[in-house]
């Protein structure tokens, strides 16, 4: 990314607006990545040895059935063939047939699609809002027992597994504790998660303690960073009340280099989705990529590595930007 | 004597060098949370090392009833099938350990080599390697491993390798921040001027002062590697059944977690203590050697963005 922005380094000055700019650099090279990847996906589900066919076959492969399934998947074709029968039916929004159930895979997909977008903005922005105050605080407490209490458990929860969250939260909250809420979700494919708010709740609290520590940890670098500075001591040598100087001049400064965390928290969830989905069977598309890859369902397996990696090319876009419409510093630094 | 000055200046410095990252790694440990990460870390790799010797029972053979409670002769009672939970903890954490192990050297090695000559050698090759890294990063690391098992099925050796190469680009990226600052001092320069070759200036001169973010980096690939290869073991790609393998147990002893809790738990808390351990450990030395409260990651991508 750096040997993107070195040529703007030395031009930008002299133009009207960077921002502009930048923006259509990183969605110029944001479009050349994603077409890499395809070609990334592509290669792995299709061209690698022991081709999808016979993968999928098995040991049922007999010479009839491997053509047939050969010619389904075009596989009978020349490589580039191959490539832009796929990407092109990709982009005009038909992915193809699930291998598995014969079913397409936008519709088996879709449903799952969202109830994934909910579960990863849920739990994407209750984190960001729950890290960012803990984080404030702590940077306000700093050296107190709260401050003190906070960083030995975060430092405990950053590195633990989704799995290992998930579990104990089972545990104490729908099993062997109490019993309030339940362990896994029985929404039938196909249908809504907000049509049983309840059943996110175990998925989303897990992702968020997964994710807090690491913005909280940024969250009181930076508020730290911003009460120590000289605007702020100048902003309270005026007399300016303690809660305007924390709310006015120092939380904004704080959550702006904070915002570039908040985005790779989003990212980390397009990740983490698929072992909390596992864990608490809830229908998203972290389980569908599982299932698929169980049973090699090829066409799904593709569409939902895609979307993901969409997802993350898009966010890391736009979490650049917002950064730097944040910071008007960094702005003229260019 | 101009070409023999540098030479007789740079011995004792690298000597000094590579006693201070000793000496680093030594106040690391005296650091309260240097001592409680390792003594966490060791005590599950203990475990992990020497349970498979000292367990009471083969770790797949039935002896009693299913999810049974713990007793004198079991001590952590008995899992899905009335398998020994304690044999089977005990011979669970090696292939994980294993695998983290190659999986992060893996990850460490080609991602180094990766960063330090895009920035060392800057031009197209910089480019080319960081383009091929954005590539990689647009995969979520479990899902690019995924990715990789789809065609193969869940091969240990391939499990390994895709989490390794899932790896490389985030080193690659902080490798690369960090060698743009050692390639501009004068130690450099100076072999650069003796007509040293690229390949040469890259392991001779900057690698030895690479080494504190590189261990810093370690631990922390070694804490993710142990994560997601623990985490695809329990969503079914690992060892397979009745494989004895924390995440495996993890996943079959679920539907036991009201009768005999301890099948789920025990192998939960070992991970847990594991990356915790690590975890910590990594965060002392990184304190320590580059004084910051602050990943070296979220470090490389603030200076990216900057």
């Amino acid at each position: 990314m750096a040997v993107a922005a070195a040529p703007v380094r030395a031009v930008v000055p002299a133009r009207a607006r960077p921002i502009a700019r930048l923006f259509r650099r990183r969605l110029a090279i944001g479009v050349l990545t994603l077409f890499l990847v395809s070609v990334v996906v592509f290669w792995a589900t299709e061209v690698l040895p022991g081709n999808a066919a016979y993968a999928l076959l098995g040991r049922n492969a007999t010479p009839v059935r491997l053509r047939a399934l050969e010619a389904v998947l075009h596989l009978n074709r020349g490589i580039f063939d191959q490539y832009w029968i796929w990407i092109s039916g990709l982009l005009t929004g038909r992915p193809g047939q699930s291998l598995v159930s014969g079913l397409p895979v936008w519709g088996y997909v879709e449903p799952r699609l969202i109830n994934s977008a909910v579960l990863v903005f849920v739990a994407g922005a209750i984190g960001a809002l729950v890290g960012v105050s803990l984080g404030a605080i702590a940077a306000l407490r700093k050296d107190g027992w709260f401050d003190h209490i906070l960083s030995v458990v975060v430092l405990a929860l950053t590195s633990l597994p989704e799995f290992v969250v998930a579990i104990a939260l089972i545990i104490l909250l729908s099993m062997v504790v109490w019993h309030v809420l339940p362990a896994v979700s029985l929404l039938p494919p196909g249908t809504y998660a907000w049509s049983q708010p309840e059943l996110l709740v175990l998925p989303v609290a897990t992702l968020v303690i997964v994710i807090v520590p690491y913005l909280l940890r940024m969250m009181r670098a930076a508020m730290i960073e911003a009460l120590e500075s000289d605007y702020v001591e100048m902003a309270r040598l005026k007399g300016v009340p303690e809660w305007r100087v924390v709310l006015v001049h120092a939380l904004p400064n704080a959550i702006a280099p904070t915002i570039q965390v908040i985005g790779l928290n989003f990212l980390y969830l397009a990740g983490g989705i698929v072992i909390v989905e596992d864990v608490f069977n809830f229908p998203g598309i972290g389980q569908a990529l599982v299932d698929a890859v169980t049973d090699r369902d090829i066409p799904v397996i593709q569409f939902i590595v895609l979307v993901l990696a969409a997802f993350y090319v898009v966010m890391n876009i736009l979490t650049d930007v917002i950064a730097l419409l944040a910071t008007p510093r960094r702005r003229i630094a260019r | 004597m101009t070409v023999s000055a540098p030479v007789s200046h740079r011995r004792p410095a690298q000597r000094v060098r590579r006693h201070q990252s000793g000496s680093v790694l030594w106040s690391a440990v005296r650091t309260p949370r240097g001592a409680i990460g390792l003594v966490l870390t060791l005590f599950v790799v203990l475990v992990a090392v020497i349970g498979p010797f000292v367990a009471p029972n083969p770790p797949v053979a039935l002896l009693t009833v299913d999810f049974g409670k713990p007793s004198a002769q079991f001590w952590l009672g008995s899992d899905v099938l009335g398998r020994d939970v304690l044999s089977r903890v005990l011979n669970g954490g090696w292939t994980l350990l294993i695998m983290a192990v190659c999986a992060t050297a893996l990850g460490i090695i080609g991602g180094a080599a990766a960063g330090i000559a895009a920035a060392y050698l800057r031009g197209a090759s910089d480019g080319i390697i960081m383009r091929a890294v954005d590539v990689i990063l647009a995969f979520p690391q479990l899902v690019f491993a995924l990715l990789l098992l789809s065609l193969l099925g869940p091969k240990l050796w391939l499990i390994t390798l895709a989490v390794g190469v899932s790896h490389a680009p985030q080193v690659a990226r902080v490798l690369r921040s960090a060698t743009l600052d050692v390639s501009e001092r004068d130690f450099v320069k100076a072999a650069e001027l003796q007509g040293m070759r690229p390949a040469k200036v890259m392991r001779k001169e900057i690698l030895p002062n690479l080494v504190s973010p590189l261990m810093v980096e370690a631990g922390l690939r070694m804490t993710y590697s142990i994560l997601i290869i623990a985490g695809l073991a329990f969503l079914g790609f690992g060892p397979q059944p009745p494989a004895a393998n924390w995440g495996v147990m993890i996943n079959e002893n679920r539907e036991g977690l009201a009768l005999n809790p301890w099948a789920v738990v025990a192998p939960a808390l070992l991970i847990a203590l594991l990356t915790i351990g690590m975890n910590t450990f990594t965060d002392a030395f990184a304190r320590v050697a580059i004084g910051v409260d602050r990943r070296p990651e979220q470090a490389a991508l603030i200076e990216d963005i900057a």
